[in-house]
């Protein structure tokens, strides 16, 4: 099974260790509890998969801390990336 | 946890190696250097104690704050407690203040001083290999003895990254920070650029509001530096196109993968680049992100062991403290076993949690400080570089 690893226990994203396909079950690791979680969308490796909801505008929060902003609703399994998420601080990619 | 270790007690902290160093001053002077050395090093060239020789390609034709800063540089890398004995050597008509250098030095420790322009190059080789013979007998006398954690000064640095560095390798660091800043010791991150994008979230992390705002400055300055004399914009330039293609996102979640490795601890104070801090805790160093000088100027700063992670793997060394460099990349450790001491990529398969490695680290890095040799000084790679910041004249 694909494993993904979540980093901070605040964490809201998880890297994906391989290459995920829509329906895939994928494992969570790097925390004391080990779950599955089932990816929505084609997630590619060293990408993020949403471990919970995240409202438009919400934080997107790895290593415990925001990495930018949600551009629009998104649902837990699916690919985090620059299309559905900006940068806060730096260069607004959209 | 294992809180002690076994090192050479000087008066300004304990070391874990017993070295005797020769300070070129200047480049002049750094062929004379390596003719004494390589005729001395016969009498005292153990892993745990020899006779090394500083690169110095500068020295001359410098001024203001970067003649200070190279000077500064000399003094306190012949101050670091895995420093038993210094020689300095130096031409005679240098921009560096070469006594100052030996004075500063003598403070803590047995210096010696020649000068090149007294006697000619042969028999300042002859008096160098006689100096250091005298220095190499006086640095085996030493015994280690037991030194508490609190004495480590841990410097933290990151090279040849790559996308199992933020999330595996640095982070297994950032908690051995964590431990040593707990157990009463130092940790320094240098890499300046590294912070910028996440520097107001390590600066949340200050002690006072002063130190908060040291943080934001001294990142600002080198941002602004790096627009003005390379014409670069690196907010506006990261992350690069083929950090996005690896899954990165914004330029937070790059440089957070670099801050990883400083842990969560409250930071001390920022450093000037090889400024020895005066109380223990974390620190923040201004260094470049170039490996080698940034790790130069921490162990000049006090650090007498260096955590050095990397992704596509480096032979990295430094001749005064040992480098462990830790890579979560499998393949990567495989291939270059020959200079890779710590393999996390457990962390990344799930064999292991990121707590648990950093435990297994910490066993490392009580072996290396009571003298197990790491894969550079096997490999004698002893690379050192000092970072100017000012115009040649």
């Amino acid at each position: 099974m694909i494993k993904a690893i979540i980093i901070d226990g605040k964490d809201n994203v998880a890297t994906v260790l391989g290459n995920a396909e829509v329906g895939e079950d994928i494992q969570l690791i790097g925390q004391d509890e080990i779950s599955t979680i089932r990816a929505i969308s084609k997630i590619p490796r060293g990408h993020k998969i949403a471990i919970h909801d995240i409202e438009k505008g919400g934080p997107v929060i790895k290593y415990g801390e925001v990495i930018g902003k949600a551009l629009v609703f998104i649902k837990k399994g699916e690919h985090v990336h620059i299309h559905n998420m900006d940068s806060i601080r730096g260069k607004i990619l959209k | 946890m294992i809180d002690y270790f076994f090192g050479y007690e000087r008066e300004n902290g304990c070391g874990v190696r017993n070295h005797v160093l020769v300070i070129p001053t200047v480049s002049c002077s750094e062929f004379t250097v390596k003719k004494m050395v390589s005729e001395a090093s016969q009498y005292f060239s153990s892993y745990d104690g020899g006779i090394k020789a500083l690169n110095n390609p500068y020295g001359c034709g410098q001024t203001g704050k970067d003649l200070d800063q190279t000077t500064r540089t000399l003094i306190n890398i012949g101050k670091n407690p895995n420093v038993s004995g210094v020689l300095v050597v130096a031409l005679g008509c240098e921009s560096v203040n070469y006594d100052k250098v030996a004075d500063e030095i003598s403070k803590v420790k047995n210096v010696e001083f020649l000068k090149i322009q007294d006697q000619g190059v042969t028999k300042t080789v002859d008096e160098g290999v006689r100096l250091l013979k005298k220095l190499s007998d006086e640095a085996k006398k030493m015994n280690r003895k037991k030194c508490g954690v609190e004495n480590l000064s841990i410097a933290l640095k990151c090279g040849g990254s790559d996308f199992t560095s933020g999330i595996a390798s640095n982070p297994v660091v950032g908690k051995v920070s964590d431990m040593v800043v707990n157990m009463g010791g130092t940790t320094i991150i240098g890499e300046i650029p590294e912070f910028i994008g996440a520097e107001h979230l390590y600066a949340e992390r200050a002690i006072s509001q002063e130190v908060k705002t040291e943080i934001i400055d001294t990142v600002h300055k080198f941002e602004e530096k790096l627009k003005r004399e390379a014409g670069v914009d690196f907010r506006g330039a990261q992350p690069s196109p083929g950090n996005i293609t690896g899954g990165l996102t914004t330029i937070e979640e790059k440089s957070l993968g670099a801050i990883k490795k400083s842990g969560s601890s409250k930071v001390s104070g920022v450093l000037e680049y090889a400024q020895i801090p005066n109380k223990r805790g974390h620190f923040m160093m201004n260094t470049p992100g170039y490996d080698i000088e940034s790790v130069s100027g921490m162990v000049a700063g006090g650090a007498n062991l260096v955590l050095f992670t990397t992704g596509r793997g480096t032979p990295t060394g430094n001749p005064v403290a040992p480098v462990i460099k830790i890579t979560a990349n499998y393949e990567t450790y495989k291939i270059m076993e020959d200079m890779i001491d710590f393999d996390c990529s457990s962390v990344i398969d799930g064999r292991e949690t990121i707590l648990k490695s950093s435990e297994r680290l910490w066993e490392l890095i009580i072996d290396v400080a009571n003298g197990k040799p790491t894969k550079a000084e096997i490999n004698r790679q002893d690379d050192f570089l000092i970072y100017r910041i000012g115009p040649t004249y």
